[in-house]
């Protein structure tokens, strides 16, 4: 007789200490291994169901490598066209203001072909959350350039780096609305550590206990990797990310409420 | 008593919208059709209705908002003229690919590009052969009055939910700013959101117990799947040609030459229809209401009785197309279409049906003055 113990013996309620939420479905995440898109997509449905919000929910998916959200979100959720999610929400928002709406959105989606969605929703004060996952890059198409991919970078379509002199500069969307008087809590988190995770935890439930205050738009960029993109392995890129994209997009705060 | 006042057609269409129960109207000024936003936002519609009215950043956005709004079961709607129409074309394509409800208004003015604020009939092809990428089509009426403008609102909202589909009202410039006599309804209540949630078991309203979490996406990867999507909605389209055609016949009974035209065209060639009658011409005019689906049938009845068709459009030849293809090949179809924002007059279009069919071939053609 074996000493080890089995799976079953294991699994036991009492030998529990942290479960899938039950918000997210059993449809197995689409994500590169080591991306941190799933774990954004738990920290965000765990607040959802702590806070008892799910029939209150809707939500809006990008296009992206996120595109499939509401496959691993067990809520009511739209999927928008590329970077208009933010009209998406509006529109649901404006005809539901007591539901709870939110945007989960890329860089490429967020800070380039919805550049114009995203200021406006943000500059009208919209009473909707967005989520925004900042890799540098399109993961979903192949790591091409993106608006946020740092000087120097090398990408698909900046085989060289990046070139600011012909390919411009990275854009600091973040900095930007948060200059907008309609933006009411902006903030930059990441998700590769625990403690960055308990810290995203904490400015994702303020940004949903917000928007119950009608107060304006909130704003999460989690900077986050995108492992298969930057070419690297998991760990690589997460040092990666923290030695290159935290510089150029500094963790923390950037306008809390008065 | 009746409620009968002189209005604009924008502003018929606008007050129709509200007594349609509409619960959110998004769109972005442009010429000739702004007095629709600005007759809502003066209206007070969130007193009146509780009726959302968002002046968006852009046509883009409008679209988007609308389905938002849309996938939620709300009852919305934007409106736009030519230019601002293209740039929606990819949120069409997404509320075809998502089978979404919605009024859409295109009050056309002359293009290409920016073109003229003119009337015009020249997006007829992008409003009835789909527009945005992917196989799709929408419900498309044609008002030829202010009535119709009003009437239609309301006639577009109920199509759009029966079928699940969009509608779009193509009107024009002189539609849309000619003012004629308009006799208003009572106010249908708009649907509270306990009565959505029941009545559209599919919109996004929040995922209860009861049931599965509701997913509004056009995206299928699996081609087996995507397939039978396309097929369904082939189907669907197929199932509205047969059953939602509508028409105006004018003067047809007799009729051994026949007028097609639809909305401000229509008026036009009603006009000529009388004057060729004093002329002791047996004349008539069929006047498509629905653009899609296209009373083909109509016309292929027809194209047994008369000798010759003539349409009639401000545009170059988009409705003859459809004419043509109803007739195939029975009997004669002309073409006659001013451009640039020009209405072809009542004797000037009887004169070409003339000189197409009645006067001898020898003689020389009508060529209009300018073009
Ligand atoms: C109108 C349109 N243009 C381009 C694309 C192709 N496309 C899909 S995803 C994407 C970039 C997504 O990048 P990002 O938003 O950063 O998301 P990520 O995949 O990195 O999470 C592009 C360009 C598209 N789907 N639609
Ligand atoms: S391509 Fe990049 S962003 Fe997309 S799932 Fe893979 S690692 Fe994540
Ligand atoms: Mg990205």
């Amino acid at each position: 007789m074996s000493q080890l113990l089995t799976s079953e013996e294991i699994c036991q309620p009492e030998n529990m200490v942290y479960h899938r939420t039950c918000l997210l479905t059993d449809a197995a995440l689409s994500y590169c291994p080591g991306c941190g898109h799933g774990t954004a997509h738990r920290l965000i449905m765990e607040t959802i169901e702590e806070m008892n919000l799910q029939a209150d929910t809707i939500g809006v998916a990008p296009v992206g490598c996120s595109v499939l959200a509401y496959d691993f979100m067990d809520i009511d959720m739209q999927q928008a066209a590329h970077g208009r999610a933010p009209a998406v929400a509006t529109g649901i928002k404006r005809l539901y203001p007591d539901k709870f709406v939110f945007t989960y959105q890329g860089d490429g989606d967020l800070a380039a072909i919805g550049t114009g969605e995203t200021i406006h929703a943000c500059n009208r004060g919209e009473n909707i959350t967005i989520f925004f996952v900042n890799n540098g890059i399109y993961g979903m198409t192949g790591g091409q350039m993106a608006p946020t991919t740092l000087p120097g970078m090398k990408t698909a379509t900046s085989p060289f780096g990046r070139d600011t002199a012909t390919m411009g500069y990275p854009l600091k969307i973040t900095e930007l609305i948060a200059n907008l008087p309609g933006t009411y809590y902006v903030t930059r988190q990441a998700v590769h550590t625990p403690a960055s995770v308990r810290k995203a935890k904490k400015a994702i439930e303020k940004a949903i206990q917000y928007q119950k205050l009608n107060k304006g738009l909130c704003f999460v960029e989690i900077v986050s990797n995108c492992n298969s993109g930057w070419k690297m392995t998991p760990l690589e890129s997460n040092k990666w990310m923290e030695e290159n994209m935290f510089p150029f997009y500094p963790l923390g705060d950037i306008k809390v409420p008065k | 008593m009746k409620d009968i006042r002189l209005m604009k057609g924008n502003e018929a269409l606008a007050e129709g919208v509200i007594r349609a129960g509409c619960d959110g109207y998004f769109g972005y000024p442009i010429t000739p059709q702004s007095e629709i936003l600005e007759y809502l936002m003066a209206n007070n519609t969130k007193e009146r209705t509780g009726m959302i009215v968002l002046q968006a950043e852009s046509e883009i956005a409008s679209i988007h908002m609308v389905y938002g709004g849309a996938a939620a079961g709300k009852r919305v709607i934007t409106s736009s003229s030519s230019p601002g129409i293209s740039l929606m074309q990819e949120g069409i394509s997404f509320m075809a690919g998502t089978e979404l409800p919605c009024l859409l208004v295109n009050v056309v003015r002359g293009g290409p590009g920016l073109g003229t604020i003119q009337p015009s009939q020249s997006d007829y092809f992008q409003a009835v052969k789909g527009g945005g990428h992917g196989d799709y089509k929408m419900i498309v009426l044609a008002p030829a009055s202010v009535q119709e403008m009003y009437d239609f609102a309301k006639l577009g909202f109920d199509l759009a939910f029966k079928h699940r589909i969009q509608v779009m009202i193509l009107s024009d410039g002189a539609i849309g700013q000619m003012m004629e006599k308009v006799e208003l309804d009572e106010q249908i209540p708009r649907l509270a959101d306990a009565e959505i949630v029941k009545k559209y078991p599919w919109a996004t309203t929040g995922k209860t117990p009861d049931r599965e979490r509701n997913i509004i996406t056009s995206l299928d990867l699996n081609p087996v799947k995507q397939e039978i999507i396309n097929q369904n909605l082939q189907k669907k389209f197929k199932h509205i040609q047969e059953t939602e055609v509508r028409f105006e016949r004018f003067m047809c009974d007799d009729a051994e030459y026949l007028f097609v035209a639809y909305g401000s065209s229509a008026r036009i060639c009603q006009k000529a229809v009388m004057l060729g009658r004093a002329r002791g011409i047996k004349v008539g005019l069929l006047r498509p209401i629905t653009l899609f689906p296209f009373p083909t049938n109509e016309l292929a009845r027809l194209a047994k009785q008369v000798k010759g068709m003539q349409a009639i459009e401000m545009s170059a030849g988009q409705m003859v197309e459809d004419v043509r293809l109803s007739v195939n090949g029975a009997v004669p179809v002309e073409h006659y279409g001013r451009l640039g924002g020009i209405i072809p007059a009542p004797d000037e279009v009887l004169n070409v049906l003339e000189q197409n069919f009645i006067h001898s071939k020898k003689e020389k053609r009508y060529e209009p003055a300018t073009y």
